[in-house]
């Protein structure tokens, strides 16, 4: 009888074992939102600190080029967007192993070269055509939400260039190129020293919201399952937070 | 009998080569032929007739035929120079003309920002006393292509008048001709059929500069947007616009490539 317990506890003990350590292994391909950048390099190291054995590859760029390389075949494991439309096409499309869910929101202000040289105080500035006026093309979610916003301010915009995705636009402003364009929160905390964001008020500003799934073509299904659970677990939560995002 | 066998074996092309040389084809043929595959021929008059398509169209053959008259302005004395000019540096001088051919064209639209920029070395300077502001217009647009581009005009022509026979120009100059006559009518023609070759591969690398433009110059409809950033943005969105852009590229490229090569350019 004593032998027989000890059994069972050993046998329980080496299946605690078994699951608390690494059962996921090889690589995983995480297609991300360009505003993900930051966010999911810090993820990606704490993820392969827990689990050794994944090598997590992070593809990152604008969620529509994102879905386009899904659609059209690209062996991706897990898809982070910056809005639903783009998840939304590719579960229509029947690539989704789950359903999305959404991880985090972000929410939209304007950037400013540090100093705000243009003196840019609010949206009604995005009129003035001396100055020079970036956001992200009309596709891509951040022109998407930035272009909504501007129309909630009844604001038509002066646009000298449509950006093909946030860093790009970031970029510009943070060498003093543009004046001003619309970006996430989270976009200009990442940029801070070169970048300033000013508030848009919450009556005309967007939330976007980040939906993320696992795909069905997943070559890595259980890594795959294993990021999307840490991504909502509470540790992958104080991370995305701590770069600017909002829980759900 | 025994020849004769010999000599159909050697007229006969080696299987191997005509194997591995048809791989190397495929590359180039596969895919355009995907590409031609996804065009929606019944909406194609349309889409081609949208103002996004003309736009850029427009915009492309301005820009890359500016940047190609740029280039002949200066890069032909560039190329002259370190033909025949004797300076110290001229090494240093050939690899930095070279450069932008194995630069991502990105890095050289950064490297034109941090220049020409409106907060750029020299951009700065050049905005306060002309007013003249590069990123984000046409004439950016034109600076990156001419930048991109320019480097296969200097290099065709430089190795041209390199391995030109002096002699000619010499005994034109003993005739009485002038130096500038001498450059016009014995330098330029005699180096004709690589300064063409040149010239088309400037325009074609114009026509197709993605990178260093979209850095450098932005993307604006019918200010910056040229075909290939149409291209890519409406790849994303509007997948039928895209393949009709590209085909434009395509049919556009290939006709002054094959038609300028048949009637100028067999000497290559």
């Amino acid at each position: 009888m004593r032998n027989f317990r000890l059994t069972i506890t050993t046998c329980v003990l080496g299946m605690v074992i078994a699951c608390s350590g690494s059962s996921v292994e090889g690589e995983l391909l995480v297609s991300a939102a360009a505003s993900l950048t930051n966010a999911f390099a810090e993820m990606e190291s704490a993820f392969e600190d827990a689990n050794p054995d994944v090598d997590v590859l992070l593809n990152l760029g604008s969620s529509s080029a994102l879905r386009e390389q899904i659609l059209e075949g690209a062996p991706a494991d897990v898809f982070a967007s910056a809005n639903t439309s783009n998840m939304d096409q590719v579960a229509e499309a029947g690539e989704l192993a789950g359903d999305a869910e959404i991880f985090v929101t972000n929410s939209l202000q304007i950037a400013v070269p540090s100093g705000n040289p243009a003196g840019v105080t609010g949206l009604e500035d995005f009129t003035r055509e001396e100055l020079l006026i970036g956001l992200c093309a009309e596709d891509v979610p951040c022109g998407d939400f930035g272009r909504q916003a501007l129309e909630n301010a009844g604001v038509i915009p002066s646009i000298d260039t449509n950006e093909p995705d946030v860093r790009a636009l970031l970029t510009k402003i943070g060498a003093g190129e543009l004046d001003a364009g619309i970006t996430y929160v989270t976009d200009v905390l990442s940029a801070s020293g070169t970048v300033e964001g000013l508030h848009i008020p919450a009556e005309v500003n967007v939330v976007a919201e980040y939906p993320i799934a696992t795909l069905t073509g997943a070559p890595n299904a259980d890594a795959a399952a294993a990021w999307v659970e840490f991504v909502l677990s509470e540790e992958g939560q104080a991370i995305l937070t701590s770069y600017g995002f909002t829980s759900p | 009998m025994k020849i004769d066998a010999s000599l159909r074996r050697t007229r006969r092309p080696p299987a191997l080569l005509v194997v591995l040389g048809s791989i190397g084809l495929a590359m180039f043929v596969v895919p355009f032929v995907g590409l031609l595959a996804r065009v929606p021929w019944s909406d194609l008059p349309a889409l081609l007739a949208s103002d996004v398509v003309t736009d850029a169209l427009r915009l492309s053959m301005v820009t890359s035929l500016t940047a190609t008259a740029i280039a002949v302005v200066v890069g032909i004395p560039l190329a002259w120079m370190m033909a025949r000019l004797d300076f110290p540096g001229r090494p240093l001088v050939r690899g930095l003309v070279t450069l932008p051919l194995v630069l991502p064209p990105v890095v050289g639209g950064a490297a034109l920002l941090f220049a020409l920029g409106r907060r750029g070395l020299v951009g700065e300077g050049l905005e306060q006393a002309t007013g003249l502001l590069l990123p984000f217009s046409t004439w950016g647009v034109v600076v990156a292509n001419t930048f991109v581009a320019m480097p296969f005009l200097v290099i065709t022509v430089e190795a041209a008048i390199r391995n030109l026979d002096q002699r000619y120009e010499g005994a034109a100059a003993s005739l009485g001709a002038n130096r500038w006559t001498v450059l016009r009518r014995v330098t330029l023609p005699m180096i004709g059929p690589s300064l063409v070759a040149g010239l088309v591969l400037t325009w074609a690398r114009a026509f197709g500069e993605f990178g260093a433009t979209i850095t450098f110059a932005g993307n604006l409809q019918g200010r910056t947007q040229t075909l290939p950033l149409a291209v890519f943005v409406a790849l994303e969105s509007d997948r039928d616009t895209a393949v009709a852009l590209s085909l434009v590229m395509v049919v556009v490229s290939l006709a002054v490539l094959v038609g300028l090569r048949e009637r100028w350019w067999k000497a290559l």
